[in-house]
């Protein structure tokens, strides 16, 4: 086992070109980087603004996200909701009665518990005097838990809040025909037998034919593979690169699991059920047998492949949000500061997976930070093929220029600063829940390296994009 | 089956539309000394791949010119002797035009059969090389890929297309009056089957890309690609050459099979197929749906269904030789010279000779929600303008709202749509009962009711409400528009836009400006229409204007003619023989007997005894019962909801034995009947360039033809006149004058080119 991980990291550094690039990024960088960190942290300036609560993570947990249909396939997500609450709870032994309010994300949704952050707040032991909702925004759904709990603290309405994400991808609803619902409910509606038997002779066998949850988007009717392989061909991404680009970070979320790096995760008893404690989609492979997968989308000459794609995941994520006041009130030692954040939306046909490109360079603007003042980078990763083209258009005057109305490119990030402890592509992507998990991986990152602010950015579904500036809390 | 889709969209000339959108313009080929640095073709080696890029200079669209075929045999041989060079890519530079046919006026030049042969011959002869290349040639297909085009990339061994609403492949020729003389009729046959193949080649329609992988007219589609590193256009096409060259490696080195896996309904088609007896059977069938449809009055289809049988009966060669023989009898028919002309002069009608307007309309408003206005409307919110649509009363707004709905959810059922593309552009329409919004109109199109002191009131309150620079356009088929622009504070801005209904589907506006209207207001009126996608003819104000001037004497010789005693399904069928789309019974009711009721008053009081003939009381009776024609269910005939067939208004029995009056047998026979009604027209049209409400004999074709049906193989009235011989046409005339008198009187410019031979309405 470990003898076939240190092969592949071999591999990597003498093979790929990341490795060329990590040997030449540092270069190129500037001579500031190269100084240890902490002098760094010491000379950048805070972002707190003068009238404006600082707004502090105090923890943020998540349980281990696993392929779907393997462990968790059994449940509902607000089990897995729950599971994330208890973890919760049970790391930071905050008072159930001092949460003010609980977020959580989803996409899609469980019909029964339409508003899972209440039944998983009820399950998990929560006050039954503690309001929650439930938000939904694609991929970016507890981002904007997050940043809605910031909200409400920010404009003092709340000074405890609890956000968090969940998905269930094992299961999800899947629907009788339009036709066939509409005679279910005339039939509830019949009064008479004659009525009935007269709705019943309508009945056709096609009324059966079931309607799956949309994998498409709604407006396009494209899938977001086909979407994010258009793209990646868009910005002349190579196949080579992509399956690189998914070998490093399955080989980085390995590296990071392995040395503990991966601290937000708490451990899940599943009922009738081992306990897990680990992510299970991280399988570091070999080029050679990336090489031999066939496109999953646009077939047979595509370049995204299941290898080089996020897969289907379940999860869920938590995180206790407070003022930075209440915080220290309670004796709570915060981990980071939540600091600007922007949501951005594009066209959902051609650019739908751009939103980090467009969000970076707005949410840079809006704290006063540049890409140099960023010490750790976290990126949802859907796709090889869409964080390469990212990476291309933001560092592309033609398409800033052309496309995002703005006089110079933002600038790439620098690889050996971005997504070091592995990302969606190999920890998993839980729709509803990735939002926590990065911030999370963010905010340890700083505290682990001693870095000062990090950008977490992610697209989603309906052309859609979120960026985040999170700053270390000093130690 | 197949043919009667086939030659019903010839039959009502709506696929005239597919040459519209394309716009191949025309090059002449005077350019000549291009032969010692190649201007049209040019390759470079990509590895062991040649990649061939078409490229006709100064042109939107690529052509096969006699110079491109040159380059195109000197490249091909370059390629093939090359060691280096294993494969081949064929590509167009310009990303919205693979090739778009042969140059028609290198076709149109033609004066004799053999002339044609010969061009068609040369094209066949390279398109069997390229056939039997011992490299594999790759087609990378974007764009508009007809004609001589679809030819050249089915004689390739491989093709691919970007799935692109602009990719569309097909062989148009049969519009044209021709046949595609380029071995398209021997092998798409064997591409798609023959069913498949007589559908393309007989009505000549546009096959989308996605649709062409399903016929296997195209082997891989490739999809279009967003903004990247460049326009989305630019690297599309780069894109579609990187696939292309993979595939054209694999080809190379045996990796990818150039044949197709068929499926089970195709493998039973052309199981099929080798019987002969099923095979005479669809010859048969699809020869009498044609002969039924074109009445025989255009020779192309059924020379093309000769030719295929050749092909299929004979073998190949003798298939190769009935085509171009065939092509080369076809390109000097009146029809195709008919059919070529017009072509040209809807490339004409499609450009804005008024120059670019100071202001672009964005936006845009029409009054009157009626079935004129909300089509307007229509066209207007689906090129996405903002339009508001203001009617007076919640009813009558709401069924114009719903008749743009309809319209373009017609076109999600035809998938022309997606039902997200349809919501979006239907919020482009705001529709209102007052005049909120207006102070921001650039022009406001009016289509109320049909009368002067409606059409003023409306005037005079737009007025007062919008800017200074909005242009007001009346939608009006009669009303004279300096009447209409007399009550104007501003009569520059005060002009006349003619729709035809549908408006949806009628490609004809007639622009009508008068003594005082600005230039730049018919500029701003022409690009209004053109980006509404119409095809503009601008004339004269004047009563009737050019299109219902030349329709109301027709109509009251068709009047005449019924209360001869001619009966109105004998009448659609003498009509319909002689090349209208319409009958001629039938088009009243379409039109609607009240509006024809009104037209004939009006245009009899401005014209005189010259537009008399038949009695307007025969309209004026049907009017008073309530007989107005399909709007109202009944007319002449009588239409029920859902049923296509219409029975005779056994009730106009009456009506037409009150009024009858004596035939004369002398100008009574079946063909002096149509030439009655065709020498009015005629003779109207002519006056109407003579008189200066025309500018161009080139307009006055594309009116009578695009708005009110005049036979398509007849090019038109001028064409006609070109064609039949103008002295023909006076004799005629001059026969019935002595009959009826001066109805028939031809007017001074015919009688001009009936007296001197070489004189021609097209040079």
């Amino acid at each position: 086992m470990t003898s076939i991980l240190t092969s592949t990291f071999k591999n990597l550094s003498t093979t790929s070109k990341w490795a060329l690039r990590f040997s030449i990024r540092p270069l190129s960088c500037s001579s500031q980087l190269q100084a240890a960190p902490a002098v760094q942290t010491k000379s950048k300036k805070t972002l707190a603004k003068p009238n404006v609560k600082n707004i502090v993570v105090v923890e943020g947990v998540r349980i281990p996200f696993l392929l779907s249909g393997t462990l968790y396939k059994d449940l509902m997500p607000h089990d897995l909701a729950r599971a994330a609450l208890s973890g919760l709870l049970h790391r930071t032994n905050v008072p159930k009665d001092v949460v003010d309010y609980i977020i959580f994300g989803t996409v899609i949704q469980e019909v029964k518990t339409s508003n899972v952050a209440r039944e998983a707040a009820l399950g998990a032991g929560f006050s039954d005097k503690t309001p929650a909702h439930t938000v939904t925004m694609a991929c970016i759904s507890s981002n904007q838990a997050m940043t809605t709990a910031a909200g409400l603290i920010a404009s003092g309405q709340c000074d405890v809040v609890v956000a968090g994400g969940v998905e269930l991808m094992s299961d999800v609803p899947i629907r009788h025909s339009r036709k066939m619902r509409k005679m279910m409910l005339d039939l509830n509606k019949a009064k008479s037998l004659g009525q009935r038997l007269s709705l019943l002779s309508q009945f056709r066998l096609n009324f059966l034919s079931p309607e799956l949850p949309a994998v498409a988007e709604f407006s396009t009717n494209e899938t977001m593979g086909h979407s994010a392989d258009r793209l990646a061909a868009a910005f002349a991404v190579s196949r080579l690169e992509q399956d690189e680009y998914a070998l490093r970070s399955h080989s980085l979320a390995k590296k990071a699991q392995d040395e503990g790096h991966l601290s937000d995760i708490v451990p899940f008893k599943v009922p009738g059920k081992d306990t897990v404690t680990k992510d299970n989609g991280i399988r570091p492979s070999s080029l050679e047998q990336m090489a031999k997968l066939k496109p999953a989308f646009i077939k047979p000459y595509g370049t995204v492949t299941a290898a080089n794609s996020s897969f289907l995941t379940d999860g869920a994520s938590a995180m206790l949000i407070m003022s930075e006041d209440k915080a220290l009130a309670m004796g709570y030692k915060p981990k980071a500061y939540l600091r600007d954040f922007i949501y951005v939306s594009q066209d959902p046909k051609d650019q739908l997976l751009l939103g980090p490109t467009y969000a970076t360079p707005k949410v840079l603007e809006k704290a006063g930070l540049t890409m140099n003042d960023i010490d750790a980078f976290e990126f949802h990763e859907a796709f090889s093929g869409q964080i390469l083209a990212n990476f291309k258009a933001m560092d592309s005057d033609w398409f800033a220029q052309n496309y995002m109305g703005r006089k110079i490119k933002v600038g790439s990030p620098p690889l050996e600063k971005f997504n070091v402890w592995g990302g969606s592509l190999s920890l998993g992507h839980p729709f509803g829940a990735t939002g926590c998990r990065l911030v999370m991986a963010a905010a340890n990152r700083l505290r682990k390296d001693g870095g000062q602010y990090a950008l977490v950015a992610a697209c989603a579904a309906g052309g859609q994009g979120h960026a985040m500036i999170v700053e270390a809390y000093p130690k | 089956m197949v043919a009667s889709r086939a030659i019903g969209s010839l039959s009502r000339f709506s696929a005239f539309r597919i040459l519209r959108s394309r716009g191949c313009i025309c090059r002449n080929f005077a350019a000549s000394s291009a032969l010692l640095t190649r201007t049209h073709i040019n390759y470079g080696v990509k590895g062991d791949v040649a990649v061939i890029r078409i490229n006709s200079p100064d042109s939107k669209v690529n052509t096969l010119t006699k110079e491109a075929h040159t380059e195109f045999v000197e490249v091909l041989n370059e390629v093939w002797a090359s060691d280096q060079i294993r494969s081949a890519v064929l590509i167009s530079s310009k990303p919205g035009c693979f090739i778009a046919g042969a140059d028609i006026n290198m076709l149109a030049s033609c004066t004799t059969p053999q002339e044609a042969t010969r061009i068609s011959q040369e094209a066949q002869r390279i398109f069997e090389k390229l056939e039997k290349s011992p490299k594999p040639i790759v087609a990378a297909i974007s764009g508009s890929c007809l004609g001589g085009g679809l030819e050249l990339a089915i004689a390739c061994q491989y093709r691919i297309a970007t799935k692109d609403r602009k990719t569309v492949l097909g062989v148009p020729e049969v519009l044209l009056g021709i046949l595609p003389g380029a071995g398209g009729t021997q092998r798409l046959p064997k591409m798609v089957g023959v069913p498949a193949a007589f559908d393309m080649m007989l009505t000549g329609r546009n096959i989308r890309a996605d649709r062409a992988k399903k016929m296997g007219l195209v082997d891989q589609l490739v999809e279009p690609l967003g903004p990247g590193i460049k326009s989305p256009e630019e690297r599309t096409i780069e894109y579609l050459e990187e696939i292309a060259v993979t595939f054209a490696k694999g080809l190379a080195d045996k990796k990818i099979s150039p044949k197709r896996s068929k499926g089970l309904m195709e493998k039973l088609t052309s199981y099929a197929m080798t019987i002969p007896f099923v095979r005479q059977q669809i010859y048969k069938t699809v020869e009498e749906k044609v002969r039924t449809q074109t009445k025989g009055l255009y020779p192309a289809p059924l020379k093309i269904i000769d030719v295929v049988k050749t092909g299929l009966e004979q073998g190949s060669d003798a298939g190769y030789l009935a085509e171009s023989q065939k092509f080369g009898e076809l390109a000097v028919t009146r029809e195709s010279k008919a059919l070529m002309g017009l072509y040209s002069g809807q490339v004409l009608c499609k450009k804005n000779k008024f120059g670019v307007p100071q202001k672009n309309v964005q936006h845009l408003a029409v009054l009157g929600a009626g079935l004129m206005g909300a089509g307007i409307a229509q066209v207007s919110v689906d090129k996405g303008m903002k339009t508001l649509l203001k009617d007076t009363t919640v009813a009558g707004l709401g069924r114009g709202q719903q008749q743009v709905f309809k319209g373009l959810n017609d076109k999600v059922k035809k998938k022309a749509l997606t039902s997200f593309e349809r919501d979006s552009i239907f919020s482009n329409l705001i529709g209102q009962l007052d005049y909120q919004g207006f102070e921001k109109a650039d022009m406001v199109i009016e289509a109320v009711f049909e009368d002067l002191s409606v059409k003023h009131k409306v005037l005079k309150e737009v007025e007062a409400v919008t800017p200074e620079h909005c242009v007001f356009a009346s939608n009006t088929s009669a009303l004279p528009i300096n009447q209409i622009a007399a009550v104007s504070k501003r009569p520059e801005k005060v002009i006349g836009m003619h729709y035809f209904s549908p408006v949806d589907k009628m490609q004809l506006l007639e622009i009508i400006t008068t003594d005082k209207t600005s230039k730049d207001t018919t500029a701003s009126a022409v690009a209004v229409g053109l980006k509404q996608g119409k095809v503009i003819i601008v004339v004269k104000d004047g009563p009737g204007f050019y299109t219902t001037r030349c329709l109301a004497p027709m109509m009251s010789e068709v009047i005449r003619i019924l209360q001869e005693g001619v009966d109105p399904k004998k009448l659609d069928t003498l009509t319909t023989g002689f090349g209208f789309p319409v009958g001629a019974a039938t088009l009243a009711d379409e039109v609607g007997v009240d509006v024809a009721q009104h037209v004939a008053e009006d245009l009899g009081k401005a014209f005189g005894e010259r537009f008399g003939g038949g009695s307007v009381d025969l309209l004026k009776q049907m009017v008073s019962k309530g007989f107005l024609g399909r709007k109202s269910g009944k007319g002449f005939y009588v239409y029920q909801e859902g049923s296509k067939k219409k029975s005779l208004n056994s009730d106009m029995d009456s009506i037409l034995a009150s009024l009858k009056l004596p035939a004369k047998p002398e100008v009574s026979s079946e063909e002096d009947i149509q030439y009655r009604v065709v020498t009015r027209f005629v003779n109207e049209a002519v006056l109407c360039l003579q008189e200066g409400i025309l500018a161009t004999p080139a307009e006055g074709d594309i009116g009578a033809v695009f708005g009110l049906g005049f036979p398509p193989c007849l090019g038109g009235p001028f064409r006609f006149v070109d064609l039949y011989g103008a002295q023909k046409v006076v004799d005629r005339l001059r026969k019935y004058e002595a009959v009826y008198g001066n109805q028939f009187t031809p007017c001074q410019l015919l009688l001009d080119h009936a007296n001197s031979s070489n004189k021609k309405f097209y040079q």
